[in-house]
């Protein structure tokens, strides 16, 4: 019998140092199972509006106290980060912006665009309907 | 190895019974239906700011219309499909324990067809009317 050989085994992520992309891909993640569980109220949501108006007023009740208000805001943020975030990886799929500045600049430009468009959103949410 | 009386390797014991090819499909169908929101997400986010300071019946006339409740139901299956998958790959990357990976991965996918048949059931509702 041959001994088990002790092959090392990748080095997890606090032996590396912190870069842009590699936060991103946290936060890739991490808004993708914010998401995740925000569907709970998307759902909530809509079958509120199926039932009535009193459960929907519940609903209305809840996004528009203060609570409720940062709720929505975390999830439009999360929604659109990860979708214009998602598209970088779109890039990469295909082959192209793997080098170090372009990966960078899709990196920072997917951070900004995220914020930019939840900001947009909210700007056009309270134009339209004075807030919700 | 485990079997001393078989003296075929390891490779040559699986070799020509052929590849599943399934071995990128959770990979495709995260592509596809990520694909599928990037197109829906501005009329959906066009459909939520149109509900917006409206009652329970404003709303319910506006999710009841034929090309936004279409709209919605695609939406709903791309980002469920998605986050099926996407959890999916969580679960496997953290969860060592086999039973403990068996029950997250079942509760996963209980918990997507909950959300997406109750949304869908909703919109379905609202569009007939009932």
């Amino acid at each position: 019998m041959t001994a088990r050989i002790e092959r090392p085994l990748s080095p997890h992520l606090q032996t590396y140092r912190m870069t842009l992309t590699m936060a991103l891909s946290v936060i890739h993640r991490a808004t993708g199972i914010a998401l995740y569980f925000g569907t709970l109220l998307l759902a909530w949501w809509l079958i509120a509006a199926a039932s009535g108006p009193g459960a929907y007023a519940h609903v209305q009740a809840f996004t528009g106290s203060i609570i409720g208000k940062l709720i929505v805001f975390g999830y439009t943020w999360a929604l659109l980060h990860h979708l214009v975030s998602g598209i970088r990886y779109f890039f990469w799929d295909l082959g192209y912006g793997f080098k170090a500045n372009e990966r960078e600049a899709l990196t920072w430009g997917a951070l900004i665009a995220g914020i930019s468009l939840t900001v947009l959103v909210w700007i056009i949410a309270y134009t339209v309907g004075g807030g919700r | 190895m485990s079997r001393p009386s078989s003296m075929r390797t390891p490779l040559g014991r699986v070799r020509y019974l052929g590849s599943s090819h399934s071995g990128t499909s959770d990979f495709w169908r995260q592509r596809l239906t990520a694909v599928a929101m990037t197109l829906l997400i501005v009329p959906v986010i066009v459909i939520v700011l149109m509900l917006i300071g409206r009652n329970q019946a404003g709303a319910a006339q506006i999710l009841g219309s034929l090309p936004i409740a279409i709209i919605l139901v695609l939406f709903i299956i791309a980002s469920v499909w998605h986050m099926k998958i996407g959890m999916q790959i969580i679960i496997e990357d953290y969860v060592h324990n086999e039973i403990l990976k068996l029950a997250s991965v079942m509760a996963n996918n209980f918990f997507c067809i909950a959300v997406a048949l109750a949304s869908i059931y909703a919109i379905v509702k609202l569009s007939s009317g009932v």
